[in-house]
């Protein structure tokens, strides 16, 4: 494939949306759609009928590029559908990438219908299978694979916090501390006490989001993880003791916890070995749960041990592990000097940031400056778009504004986050982002990452 | 004519296309999918259809022309066929690609060859009616939705075969 001569075939709806309209009633209208299939008279059908179902469509007739633009456009899509039979990539192998580096849910479809194809579909993880011809009726309800990940996700985050209660509360109360009102010792200790019994689950979610805004894992804090983890041996690196060697102010040991669970899973996807990684219970794999052993391996060579003994320097290893995906994915097509700008694997690009925890975001829009020529989308929308907690955001998360300017979104998107963020979060002040990333545009955006757990996290206890 | 018996020969001709399998329900998909905004929705489409699938024969034709005939290469083209098919509503296209899928796996060159005879008969037969139906590329001749438009009036469709 050519990626030169061949134009790219991209089309991105321009759903109306109009400033103003309730939250409620325009879910799941909006929803951003990317379709990938190489027949282009389904293709077509398809986009139509997700535009008739007011979705927002990108179509793509080739998963590599599809892949590339997912990576580029990072929290820019709701969910992919995805065709199973293409000349370029097998629609599974789109799927365990998409799955893997982007955590959004996919849907297969195929005229196949034999049953060992609709297995292959449910373990490499889609969250749902569609024979062809699809009919609207299929479509109508796609919406609900990305509600039902949302959700899972934020029961993750529960079941991660609950891990290291005593961490978590100490840190959660002695933080609360400070913005209570009251100075009084014995106060404090009756509203511990409250904490303890009021409702676990809602309160974790309360604390969560108040406690817990999005990481974004930079190139330079990923090599800093990658260093401390190859310090430690990747049996022995613990979240707590991975955290203490990056010395990252502000970083917490759930953010760590988190990122080595994904770490480890796209380390075993290297070496196509499948095993429990140690220290982790069950609960801990993500959603995702699909069979590692498809990745192409990498001539035998265990980068990982060869990391941990320290003949390959941290950075080489994100590189090797980038270039190795890059081997796997592109079948020699894209030169391998491409890694840098072109990530692959998305721990080693500045431009993608691998984000985790809750569903807010900095909306760090660096990622627009490099969007590739032509393509119509407005990315600091949709950034900004993607910020939903709950499902009822998904109507007016669609801002897919043409227009360019930011000034327009910013009323729009503070009354939409929840309410128990902005409580403490002074929305319009500019948040420096700690991993160095610069803000260039839609600083001011920043309400998500707030300055006032900015001091929480300078903290003594910490 | 007027547009009401220009209406009624297209639903005549669309009840008769169903009828005797060229179309199924897929096809009313595509008609209940185009609106003001798309108005040549259908015809769009099907000229999609009738591209990607010259296409294929094309391939099909070169592939099985081969020494070393690869099955693989043909079923998947015959694969995409169907599919595309499929997604239009061309029945008895979709059909002869299952049957043509089945001998594929047989890996039997001769039986290819006839099947992929059949799927260009059936192909040719299905681009004629719903040219016939939609549009029509000679000049001075009109197909009966072109007929309707010039007239004026709205294109009807079947309800019965949603």
């Amino acid at each position: 494939m050519d990626l030169g001569m061949k134009p790219l075939t991209f089309t991105s709806s321009n759903a109306s949306w109009k400033p103003g309209d309730g939250v409620s009633d325009q879910f799941p209208a909006g929803l951003r759609v990317l379709v990938v299939d190489d027949d282009p008279t389904c293709l077509r059908i398809l986009e139509k009928m997700l535009k008739n179902c007011l979705y927002e469509v990108t179509t793509c007739n080739r998963a590599e590029i599809a892949l590339n633009f997912l990576r580029d456009h990072r929290n820019g899509y709701d969910i992919v559908i995805s065709d199973v039979h293409m000349p370029d990539m097998d629609g599974f192998k789109l799927l365990e990438h998409v799955g893997l580096e982007m955590d959004l849910p996919v849907i297969m479809m195929s005229a196949d219908d034999s049953k060992s194809v609709v297995m292959k579909g449910v373990t490499h993880g889609a969250c749902d299978y569609l024979i062809k011809p699809v009919r609207m009726e299929a479509l109508k309800n796609i919406w609900q694979h990305v509600v039902r990940k949302k959700k899972h996700e934020w029961k993750e985050k529960d079941f991660e916090q609950s891990g290291s209660v005593d961490d978590d509360r100490h840190q959660k109360l002695a933080d609360d501390v400070d913005y209570s009102s009251s100075a009084n010792e014995g106060d404090w200790k009756n509203s511990k006490k409250r904490k303890d019994e009021e409702d676990e689950a809602d309160e974790r979610d309360d604390t969560s989001t108040l406690k817990k805004p999005r990481v974004v894992w930079s190139v330079e804090l990923h090599q800093q993880f990658v260093t401390a983890v190859n310090q430690l041996g990747i049996d022995k690196a613990v979240p707590k003791k991975i955290l203490e060697l990056m010395n990252v102010p502000g970083l917490t040991r759930e953010n760590v916890a988190s990122h080595l669970q994904k770490y480890r899973l796209y380390l075993r996807r290297l070496s196509g070995v499948s095993h429990h990684p140690n220290g982790f219970s069950n609960s801990f794999i993500g959603p995702h749960d699909s069979p590692f052993g498809s990745m192409s391996s990498l001539n035998g060579v265990d980068l990982q041990a060869l990391a941990a003994s320290g003949q390959l320097p941290p950075q080489s290893l994100a590189t090797f592990q980038a270039a190795a995906l890059n081997r796997a994915t592109t079948k020699n097509s894209l030169p391998l000097p491409l890694v840098d700008q072109r990530n692959v694997f998305s721990f080693d690009n500045p431009k993608l940031r691998f984000v985790e925890g809750q569903q807010q975001q900095n909306s760090n829009s660096k990622q627009v400056n490099n969007l590739l020529h032509g393509i119509p989308t407005n990315m600091d929308s949709r950034q900004l778009a993607s910020l939903h907690q709950s499902a009822q955001s998904f109507g007016n998360m669609n801002m897919h504004v043409r227009s360019q300017s930011n000034s327009l979104l910013m009323p729009m998107v503070q009354p939409q986050s929840r309410t128990q963020n902005l409580n403490e979060v002074n929305v319009s002040q500019p948040v420096l982002d700690r991993n160095g990333v610069d803000n260039v545009r839609g600083s001011t955006l920043y309400f998500c990452f707030p300055s006032v757990a900015c001091c929480r996290f300078l903290k003594p206890e910490q | 004519m007027e547009v009401d018996q220009l209406q009624r020969n297209f639903l005549e001709y669309t009840n008769l296309l169903f009828r005797e399998g060229f179309l199924d329900g897929q096809f009313s998909q595509l008609q209940l999918l185009q609106d003001e905004s798309n108005p040549d929705f259908v015809f769009e489409v099907v000229s999609l259809f009738f591209e990607d699938s010259e296409r294929l024969l094309n391939d099909l034709t070169i592939a099985l022309d081969q020494q070393n005939v690869d099955f693989k290469k043909i079923d998947a083209h015959v694969h995409q066929l169907k599919g595309s098919s499929s997604s239009i509503g061309a029945q008895r296209v979709k059909n002869t690609c299952i049957a043509f899928r089945d001998v594929c796996l047989e890996q039997n060159a001769e039986g290819c060859l006839r099947c992929l005879q059949q799927v260009k008969q059936e192909y040719l037969l299905v681009k004629t009616k719903l040219e016939a139906l939609l549009r029509v590329r000679v000049p001075h001749l009109f197909s009966l939705e072109q007929q309707i438009v010039a007239a004026g009036g709205a294109i009807p469709m079947l309800n019965d075969f949603c």
